[in-house]
């Protein structure tokens, strides 16, 4: 599967400046690890020690929150929008 | 101190340069509340590391407390007073016509509501419904006024849940700024009004709060939102420190003493964290003694993630998706809800939440005891103050503070349709006297 992965200004040092890369997966995990793969050090950024979402970090599939969802398996279509949004925002 | 890639970018992005330069009276840097990783003073808000939230760090004046409670008390009414303990310019308090200069708002002892209530010691409403918008948020949005100036920004923006909307609208129009705000667009008729009259522009979102504020926070990463102050997200560490102000004054009206127990709404939990980080600066400031205090989160039931997690024992918040009249604290998905959890525990205090009946209630309570009308966030504190000493949680001997947070002229939808005329009667006294009003 094929998606769009919409990169937050903190971690664009990873993807030379990019706002917006592609990347491979058939659920949010996978497309971490190819999103690993190709910018080495963003997952790390996103995933802490026990490899789950970092408590400060959103991540939104096709606009649905993936804690409302499956998480790290909740699946990526072809074609999806993925989004990693800081949560320190609002209030 | 390092400086990385994100705090250059935001030198390079605005007209006056972030970093060191910028000079925010005693504040020092920034500072990851959850690795602790220091920045320069910049337009960021998350750890670059670990995406925790950055606040605020300072070089404070310590070593003279009378000295400088004598220069806070010989300051304006205002929030202004505090500078030396805020992220602004030591000029602030010089130029009052480029600020709102909110705050140093009534603490009304509510001794009617104490005896409705049971409370045996003193109880005091901090009715912040006196501030310019009619709510706490002109007190951060005054700071975050002062951190955009600083930083070159010409635009100031927000997500809100509508007192916010209006605060930005009012502090943009005074200093000079342009504005432009998003709220959901379902909010109370009140509140579009009051975010809209001020001018600047103001934008309905198809969803609700967190999907305003997930807006913000993919616009503030785009061309579309570069040159943009928003309070809430790149201003955010600084916007926050504005409710320092509630503890400070809390602590001064009392006589430079810190209350036994507070009671504060929670919508993102920002403004809980820093009423205790206020309350920590001025012991270790010696301008209060060092004694125990407890703070208490209060949360609609309809919109409860914190209590929720408080009461399971739980050190994260799932996030909700809110449905409650509380709509000023209906954010599903609270930045600050862990440490609110952790302030909590640690001064052994609670989280609790009521339902709306119960919050419409409250307000009517507190109106018909101390003549207060607060809005329907005012309405969660009193109700979960109530509830709290219904269970023996709060301790009715000691000193209270329970917040309002804002003026309930914004939620009338709350309370109108179970508050209206006695009766309608034609002008004569016979008619009056059979209505059974005599």
């Amino acid at each position: 599967m094929s998606v769009n992965v919409r990169i937050p200004t903190i971690l664009r040092t990873y993807t030379g400046g990019q706002s917006e890369v592609p990347a491979e997966g058939a659920t949010l995990a996978e497309v971490l690890a190819d999103l690993e793969a190709k910018h080495a050090g963003i997952g790390a950024r996103v995933l802490d020690d026990a490899g789950k979402l970092r408590r400060f970090v959103n991540v939104y599939v096709n606009d649905d929150d993936v804690r409302f969802a499956e998480g790290l398996e909740t699946p990526t279509p072809d074609g999806a929008g993925i989004s990693i949004i800081p949560a320190v925002a609002g209030g | 101190m390092r400086r990385k890639g994100l705090a250059f970018m935001a030198v390079q992005t605005h007209e006056k340069p972030a970093g060191d330069t910028v000079s925010l009276g005693p504040a020092s840097a920034l500072s990851c509340r959850e690795c602790g990783e220091r920045f320069p003073l910049g337009p960021i808000f998350a750890c670059e590391a670990c995406f925790g939230p950055l606040e605020i760090a300072y070089d404070l004046p310590t070593g003279d407390p009378e000295g400088l409670r004598r220069r806070i008390e010989a300051g304006p009414n205002s929030i202004w007073r505090y500078a030396p303990l805020l992220p602004v310019p030591a000029d602030v308090v010089d130029r009052p016509a480029t600020s709102t200069n909110p705050g140093f708002t009534k603490l009304v002892e509510a001794r009617n509501l104490a005896r409705e209530l049971g409370v045996t010691g003193s109880l005091h409403i901090k009715d912040d419904s006196g501030n310019p918008t009619h709510s706490f948020k002109d007190r951060v949005v005054a700071i975050a006024v002062e951190a955009a100036r600083a930083f070159g920004f010409t635009t100031l923006s927000c997500s809100s849940t509508g007192n916010l909307a209006g605060a930005v609208g009012a502090a943009a129009a005074r200093a000079g700024f342009r504005s432009c705000v998003f709220i959901p667009h379902d909010l109370e008729q009140g509140k579009v009004v009051m975010a809209a009259v001020y001018g600047g522009e103001l934008v309905g979102i198809e969803g609700n709060y967190d999907d305003v504020n997930r807006f913000c926070s993919e616009l503030i990463g785009d061309p579309l939102g570069e040159g943009w102050g928003f309070v809430n997200v790149n201003l955010r560490p600084y916007y926050g420190e504005g409710s320092k102000t509630l503890a400070y004054e809390i602590c001064e009206q009392l006589g430079w003493r810190l209350p036994d127990q507070l009671v504060v709404p929670i919508a993102s939990g920002s403004q809980l964290t820093k009423i205790d980080k206020g309350l920590k600066e001025l012991i270790a400031l010696g301008l209060v003694e060092d004694r125990p205090y407890r703070i208490f989160g209060a949360q609609a039931e309809g919109c409860s993630p914190v209590s929720r997690a408080f009461k399971d024992g739980h050190d994260v918040v799932r996030p909700v998706r809110p449905d409650t009249i509380a709509k000023s604290l209906a954010i599903g998905n609270p930045a600050d809800g862990p440490y609110v959890l952790d302030i909590a525990r640690r001064t052994g205090g609670a989280v609790e939440d009521v339902d709306d009946g119960r919050i419409v209630d409250a307000i009517k309570l507190l109106a018909r005891t101390e003549g207060i009308f607060a809005e329907t966030a005012g309405g969660v504190t009193v109700g979960v103050t109530k509830k709290l000493l219904e269970d023996g949680v709060l301790d009715p001997s000691l000193t209270t503070v329970v917040l309002n947070t804002g003026d309930g002229l914004k939620t009338l939808d709350a309370v109108a349709p179970t508050t209206g005329p006695t009766a309608t009667i034609r002008p004569s006294l016979e008619a009056f006297r059979a209505a059974g009003l005599a």
